[in-house]
């Protein structure tokens, strides 16, 4: 589709406003930066995975040369500490007990690297062994080592919900079959480490720059564990590396590095290295699910019974938050009147998960999904079909309430059955199952942003503060939300460009600075449509206040008056302007690049509006409508919209080898409305691979003792270019009435058909079902074997 | 040495252990990790990092072709990526996909699918 409407700036291909400084090597990462006597930090981590800390002695290390501090629970204290307030489960270093591989004991800032290092490695632990839990499976089981004393049975956190009636649907069923999928604990893989430069000033405040998704709550966590007053921490997010989602959570190597830095009164930098970064994880959780749905005889959907444990590792992270989304994400895109669920959201000895792109609801997703294929089958329907029998159109409400204001999954599931050819390639599927070649659908449902903050409050999600130039003709936004390279500078660039009717490159964008504005940050797929509201309100206060000193000077209502092209253009007539330029050039004698032209330009009407009143400031702020049902965990699911797409991939799969080729991937999603086209696609793109990762290669292998042993790039297996083919990524504009311009998410939605379809795919290809992720040579060819033995 | 003591800290550290690419700088024209090589064997060589490739000012090419088709999001690999294919260009000025594809394939995105950065390197290479 192309740009079919009046905007100059949105819905274009326009270039990233950060996109100059990436190609040359100048955007500043935090582990590009020092300051004059900079330490360095280092982390000690437990080499055990479940063991009780008897003694710390750090006095070798303390005595080494340059070691500047050494800091453990005794300096930092023990003040719980999280992402949800009712499982505050971590403290800055461990206390009492190791709970994982990895888990943190102590920090040290030394004058280099080197030294931090050794000194770490001198530090002596006395540990007393504990039994160590690695299942998930059989976490809550009788007789298992007990993790937490707060978390009986090593439950984390249950969730069981009951909408409509499961009895009259099972009633209703024409057919009724249960499935299982599992999955492995998978990492984000973001290409940079994080990092962490912390520096305290001489008036006690202190200044942290790292490679997270969320400043505003990283400040928030770090007031709370360092003790100290919100308004004395700043936290600002220099260009980031990728997070898609575990840089969300605060961690211990920002607590400790700020710890460090109060201690030393130095400014000291700790970057992770990549086998840090797998320790650390909080990425995509272990799912263990079992669906059991109905079907009428046309193919209706009556009901949907979901069980699912889900392995967290040893710590709550963002995982209360993915339970819920395990199964609250399933009431959507198809009519679903009867849906039961029950999540267990265990702690196990390994590290702990939190949110990954798709946040809980991407295997849920690929259950369901492989499931409606199974059906489907079972039916004699095309799966595609199936699926059009059940979609939800805008103006409906899922069984668990979210209610879904525009809605283009009819429309994203057309473009890909038509643009894939699939009518014509699925024809052939009763001949070519089983030949190695092979087509699959899907489609997914996601949140545009979290319905409520993390934490209890009225708080706006996001505020925006954009002010003109005094000496007239830019404007800079200023705001807290996290450009994390998913591109919300462009974004937010782009809108205000829009509304003051300015090239993009006068408009500068200040963000990912607690100190800016309040903004929750870069998850749940939420700063386009919130922080974009705020942006275009802060835009439109500003475009008024101008209008309104140019139109009491030329006695024309302001109402008559556009900003446009750069100018201030009359809107039934042409204005003569001649007064206020005269008082422009009045003020510029000897310069050379004078305005002219009849119109007056932004840079003098810009000018003319400070003369008058000053500082032109415009402010926006955005927070959702209360959302939701009145259930326990209803906010949790929750949006001001709902994204939707459909995805259609086929696959080659060498039945010798059992290894899978994907040939094509054919995605549409509906996000509404596209700011910038190249950066809707690039969410896509980036979603599919990621996707057809976790669905073939990726997985964290533990030993029996509880460590990784594939915590590098090499073996923990991410997509290359050889392995991704051509991905053809179809926009669908549905025009959210919610969203900015009728914009909506793409980040995270865009991922949830994806391991399905390649599932659905590949059973095409091989006639056999795999029912554990990822999908490897390995599980094929046994899957093959068995249905040979069968035969 | 690049990054700290020289101060050109574009060339990025993904892994330390020559897995990701992030680090690619060419070293006597070749298309080489620098995470895996000392200083001293680059001892009078040409280092070239991605520092080099705008001259005064002025993006070149293959850096205005990653701008302008949106080869870039988080940019951590982007350094890497464009001393890959400014080798493999200069090697070979009209790669086909495949080329372009094998190429890359020691460079690790995990934010674009590839997709954006194969064209991007395909609409200099079709010139």
């Amino acid at each position: 589709m192309s740009k079919n409407n009046s905007y100059k700036i949105l819905n274009t291909r326009l270039p990233r406003v950060d996109a100059i400084d990436k190609v040359t090597g100048k955007a500043i990462y935090t582990d590009d930066m020092s300051f004059p006597g900079m330490l360095y930090g280092a982390i000690l981590h437990s080499p055990l995975a479940h063991a009780r800390i008897l003694n710390i002695d750090t006095s070798r290390a303390e005595r080494l040369p340059g070691v500047k501090a050494v800091v453990t629970y005794k300096e930092a204290g023990t003040q719980p500490y999280g992402v949800s307030p009712a499982r505050y489960d971590e403290t800055i270093f461990c206390h009492d007990k190791v709970r994982y591989i990895g888990d943190e004991i102590a920090a040290v800032a030394a004058v280099d690297k080197d030294t931090a290092l050794e000194a770490v490695s001198f530090i002596k632990v006395d540990f007393e062994e504990l039994p160590v839990l690695l299942d998930g499976r059989h976490a809550m089981d009788e007789g298992q080592p007990q993790l937490h004393d707060m978390y009986k049975n090593n439950i984390c956190a249950r969730v069981n919900w009951n909408f409509g009636d499961i009895e009259k649907g099972r009633k209703e069923s024409h057919i009724i079959r249960t499935d299982h999928i599992t999955s492995k604990m998978q990492d984000a893989a973001f290409m940079e480490p994080q990092s962490v430069v912390a520096e305290v000033d001489s008036h006690g405040n202190l200044t942290m720059w790292s490679s997270t998704q969320a400043p505003h709550y990283i400040q928030r966590t770090l007031a709370m564990a360092l003790n100290m007053p919100l308004h004395k921490v700043r936290v600002i997010k220099p260009a980031v590396g990728g997070g898609f989602g575990p840089k969300a959570s605060c961690s211990t190597v920002e607590l400790a590095t700020c710890l460090l830095a109060l201690k030393t009164g130095k400014p000291v930098k700790t970057t992770l290295d990549r086998e840090q970064v797998f320790l650390h994880s909080r990425a995509r959780h272990q799912f263990f699910h079992t669906m059991t749905t109905g079907v009428k005889k046309d193919g209706t959907l009556s009901f949907l019974e979901h069980h699912c444990i889900l392995d967290g590792g040893a710590y709550a992270s963002f995982g209360i938050a993915t339970v819920y989304y395990a199964g609250s994400l399933l009431g959507g895109p198809y009519r679903l009147k009867n849906m039961k669920y029950d999540g267990y959201r265990v702690v196990t000895n390994k590290p702990a998960c939190g949110a990954q792109r798709g946040h809980g609801a991407v295997i849920a997703r690929a259950a369901f999904e492989v499931q409606l294929d199974r059906i489907a089958e079972e039916l004699g329907m095309d799966p595609i079909e199936l699926r059009l029998k059940n979609v939800m159109e805008a103006g409906e409400t899922t069984c668990n309430e979210l209610f879904v204001s525009s809605f283009g999954m009819k429309e994203a599931l057309e473009a890909v059955r038509d643009s894939a050819a699939w009518k014509k390639k699925r024809s052939l599927a009763g001949k070519t199952r089983g030949t190695g070649k092979g087509i699959g659908a899907a489609c997914g449902f996601f949140v545009s942003g979290a319905g409520y903050p993390i934490y209890r409050s009225k708080t706006y999600h996001c505020t925006v503060v954009t002010k003109v130039d005094e000496v007239g003709g830019g404007v800079t936004v200023s705001s807290g939300a996290a450009d994390i390279g998913q591109g919300s500078d462009t974004v937010l660039a782009m809108i205000t460009a829009e509304e003051l009717g300015l090239p993009l490159d006068d408009v500068r964008v200040v963000s990912g600075d607690s100190n800016l504005s309040v903004d929750l940050g870069a998850y749940s797929s939420r700063t386009t449509l919130m922080t974009g509201h705020a942006c275009k309100d802060a835009a439109r206060d500003i475009k008024r206040q101008i209008l309104e000193v140019i139109g009491g000077k030329l006695n024309i209502p302001p109402e008559k008056l556009d900003l446009k092209d750069g100018r201030v253009v009359g809107i039934d007539k042409d204005i003569d302007f001649s007064a206020l330029r005269e008082e422009y050039l009045q003020e510029h004698k000897g310069f050379m690049d004078l305005p002219e032209g009849p119109q007056l330009t932004f840079r003098e009407a810009s000018r003319i509006a400070f003369l008058e009143i000053g500082s032109v400031v415009g402010t926006g702020s955005y927070r959702p409508p209360k959302l939701g049902g009145s259930f326990k965990g209803a906010t949790v699911g929750t949006s001001p919209a709902f994204g939707c797409s459909a995805q259609v991939a086929e696959v080659s799969v060498d039945l010798e080898t059992g290894e899978v080729t994907v040939d094509n991937i054919t995605g549409a999603h509906d996000c509404g409305f596209a700011i910038n086209r190249t950066q809707v696609e690039g969410q896509m793109q980036g979603s599919m691979m990621m996707g057809m990762g976790e669905a073939l290669m990726e997985q964290i292998i533990y030993n029996d003792k509880g460590r990784i042993m594939n915590a590098n790039l090499a073996e923990y297996k991410i997509p290359t270019s050889l392995d991704v083919p051509h991905l053809d990524a179809i926009i669908v504009e549905s025009n959210e009435p919610h969203g900015p311009y009728g914009a909506k998410e793409v980040g995270e939605g865009a991922i949830m058909p994806v391991i399905p379809s390649i599932l659905n795919a590949i059973y095409d290809a091989t006639g056999v079902r795999i029912d554990e992720l990822p999908v490897t040579p390995e599980r094929i060819i046994e899957a093959l074997k068995k249905k040979r033995e069968n035969k | 040495m690049v990054r700290e003591d020289l101060g050109l800290t574009g060339s990025k550290k993904g892994c330390g252990i020559g897995d990701c690419g992030a680090c690619t700088m060419l070293v006597n024209g070749v298309a080489t990790f620098s995470c895996m090589m000392l200083a001293i064997q680059a001892d009078g060589c040409v280092v070239e990092t991605v520092e080099s490739l705008a001259e005064n000012g002025k993006l070149n090419k293959l850096q205005q072709s990653f701008v302008d088709l949106g080869a870039i999001q988080c940019g951590y690999c982007t350094p890497g990526m464009l001393m890959t294919a400014t080798e493999l260009l200069r090697r070979n000025p009209h790669p086909s996909e495949k080329e372009i594809r094998l190429a890359l394939s020691g460079n690790l995105c995990r934010c674009t699918g590839y997709q954006k950065i194969v064209d991007a390197i395909k609409a200099v290479a079709g010139e």
